[in-house]
């Protein structure tokens, strides 16, 4: 009989391990599923995780590539991860990442085609406030009448779906566009385009970004008062009651971060990668992140390294559907057993496997 | 704006088709959440069910046997839910997320190379006599059978849930997991029952959409079902028969707003097509404004039993 036996301590070696474990399982039956859709399993881990990267027919290109697409996933992870340790669940990433990026881009465009250096540190900051302002629907409704916030964060991401629908064919719509949907090309206009800071190499301002955040949030979660209080709230909520904690002014602080990041994260995407807002410009990085979050162990160092990660898939998973036919679809899939398994092998930060030959009662 | 060219009694029948899936979906859940379970994999795994109903029902031209097998699958889904919350303890919040990603990239995978094609769909089923009434009949009896057979499982679970032995060890598992272990239930293993008890009405769902709602698939289908399933739970306060009305409820907005588009309402599209998600969290705001009676005590709380 195969029991479980709680520790007297979170194990330390299993809170580094799991994250490696996970990945490992995932790669065996990620493997058997490649096998099963007609690819070389071997090959097409080895197109997904090792090629983006030391290829020397496309490691030039997707090196930078790493950077573009893991800027996004630290910068929304960061935030989301801070909420998740207060035991606040903020899974809308997806729609504060959506109006950031409009209000962002829509302070651009209100300046088009003037020239000035302060138009970028405005969509910057118009960003920020829009995915806060969004982010505040859940806080406020939380905190006033004790909604739930999950649902309402979620709802919200369908909502700020339907209103890119509308901005893009409609308010923000390029004069020039000749009738089709989608704004002006934020890259064409300098003053607004979120550029690389050195050239060819993929970081650009939101990676930037992205960096000092996961520095801020390693400093304010284990050098601060508010990150201990963050802490606390997660792990104990009557504690931290007790300490004098303000529990609805920490959920203001992790949904009003979360989202304040998630809007820069979708600000820095529309001026740069994607380049103007279109229908389908985010590409789901607001859910994405949720597996970062967690594949990092909430913590910012290890967020930085999921992020990156999860990147690499998104690259590899690229390769891998031009060069052997593997549907996008198996990429998503992917990284969703791949949070799966991290869960399951989570049991054993704080249990470990007794055998016992009589049966438990 | 013609509001003229909305027939009352075509909106109502509609508003029941628009409507069976979320009433399933809520239905299921409501029962793991009795048990003390929260899975918000709910959108996984009735997208699952859509799309592996749709195929079964494609290969081998019938809805019933698609819905069957949607069942099943949805079921299987929940069933690695429930071994990760249950057996591998991991937390019920995340797991639910992660089964949600896991079924949107399923579903998009299996998908593929069924999109644009129609699905045999199920017969309507005229009840006699009652069918023949004017008005009414064609309003609430000439529907298919899986909008009858979802109005009786909410009379099933209800009276499953008060009145037998079987609703009552659920419900108490669901209140206070310690004491029903404590009495000699098997905590872990009715909550798994559970668990696939709401996977195979989600799966249902699911199938029910791409099969009789629409009847065609397309990725992503299901487009947040499964979340407002999850919010008619919280409004419905825990009870069957409120997620009856709740599901109507928002069957009916549904339904509106895509007649106010098609009549050329003067509201925007993309207002008309929002609405359901701000109606459902006005719901919700209303609803937990009045204070949150009615949640099962236990509720996503990890149950391990030490010795």
């Amino acid at each position: 009989m195969i029991r479980l036996e709680k520790r007297a301590q979170p194990s330390k070696l299993w809170t580094l391990a799991t994250p490696f474990v996970a990945v490992v399982l995932t790669m065996i039956v990620g493997g058997i599923m490649f096998a099963m859709l007609g690819s070389d399993p071997f090959e097409a881990i080895r197109i997904i995780f090792w090629d983006p990267l030391f290829s020397e027919q496309f490691a030039a290109y997707s090196r930078p590539q790493l950077l573009v697409k893991a800027g996004p996933l630290i910068l929304i992870a960061i935030g989301i991860s801070m909420g998740f340790k207060a035991g606040i669940w903020n899974i809308g990433a997806e729609g504060q990442y959506i109006i950031g990026a409009i209000c962002g881009a829509g302070m651009g465009l209100a300046f088009y085609p003037a020239e000035s250096f302060i138009i970028f540190p405005l969509m910057i900051l118009a960003g920020a406030l829009g995915g806060w302002a969004w982010a505040m629907i859940p806080a406020v409704l939380k905190v006033r009448f004790g909604t739930n916030e999950i649902l309402v964060s979620l709802m919200l991401v369908y909502v700020a779906e339907a209103f890119l629908a509308s901005v893009s064919s409609g308010l923000l719509k390029n004069p020039d566009g000749m009738g089709f949907p989608g704004s002006r090309n934020l890259q064409q206009y300098p003053a607004a385009a979120n550029l690389e800071i050195f050239q060819g190499s993929g970081m650009h301002w939101g990676v930037l970004t992205a960096f000092l955040a996961v520095i801020f949030a390693y400093v304010l979660l284990s050098r601060h008062m508010l990150g201990f209080q963050i802490r606390l709230t997660g792990e104990a909520p009557r504690a931290a009651k007790f300490a004098g904690v303000n529990p609805a002014r920490i959920v203001f602080l992790c949904l009003g971060m979360a989202g304040a990041l998630a809007g820069m994260a979708g600000m820095f995407e529309v001026a740069g990668p994607a380049g103007q807002i279109t229908i389908d410009f985010n590409s789901g990085y607001g859910f994405t992140a949720i597996i970062v979050a967690f594949l990092g162990r909430l913590h910012p160092v290890g967020i930085l390294l999921a992020g990156l990660l999860m990147a690499l898939t998104y690259i590899g998973g690229e390769l891998a559907s031009l060069m052997l036919g593997i549907p996008g679809a198996a990429i998503q899939l992917f990284q969703g057993m791949l949070l799966f398994f991290l869960l399951a092998t989570d049991v054993f930060i704080n249990f470990r496997i007794r055998l016992s030959k009589t049966e438990a009662v | 704006m013609d509001l003229s060219s909305i027939n009352p009694i075509l909106l109502i029948a509609s508003l029941m088709v628009s409507a069976t899936p979320i009433l399933l979906a809520a239905l299921g859940e409501l029962v793991v959440e009795k048990s003390g379970v929260l899975n918000l994999g709910v959108e996984g795994m009735m997208i699952t069910g859509a799309i592996c109903g749709f195929a079964i029902g494609v290969n081998t031209g019938s809805p019933v046997l698609g819905f069957m097998f949607a069942a099943i699958c949805g079921a299987l889904l929940s069933l690695a839910f429930g071994i990760l919350t249950q057996y591998l303890l991991s937390n019920q919040v995340a797991t639910g997320l992660g089964l949600t990603l896991v079924g949107l990239g399923l579903s998009s995978l299996i998908g593929k190379p069924y999109e644009g094609i129609k699905s045999p769909t199920l017969q309507k089923m005229e009840i006699p006599i009652l069918s023949d009434l004017p008005i009414v009949g064609r309003m609430l009896f000439s529907h298919d059978p899986m909008v009858y057979f979802s109005i009786a499982l909410v009379a099933v679970v209800w009276a499953v849930l008060k009145y037998t032995r079987a609703g009552l060890i659920l419900r108490a598992v669901g209140e206070s997991h310690d004491a029903a272990h404590a009495l000699g239930y098997k905590v872990v293993r009715i909550r798994i029952m559970a668990i696939l008890f709401g996977g195979a009405c989600a799966g249902l769902a699911g199938a029910y959409i791409s099969l009789v709602r629409v009847p065609q698939w397309t990725e992503g289908m299901t487009a947040g079902a499964g979340w407002i399933a999850l919010a008619i739970v919280v409004f419905a306060s825990w009870k069957p028969w409120r997620i009856l009305i709740g599901a109507y409820l928002f069957g009916g907005v549904t339904v509106l707003q895509l007649n106010l588009q098609a009549a050329g309402a003067k509201v925007p599209v993309e207002v008309l097509s929002m609405s359901p998600y701000l109606i459902t969290i006005l719901v919700l705001v209303i609803i937990s404004a009045r204070g949150n009676h009615g949640a099962p005590a236990a509720l996503g709380k990890i149950f391990h039993a030490s010795r």
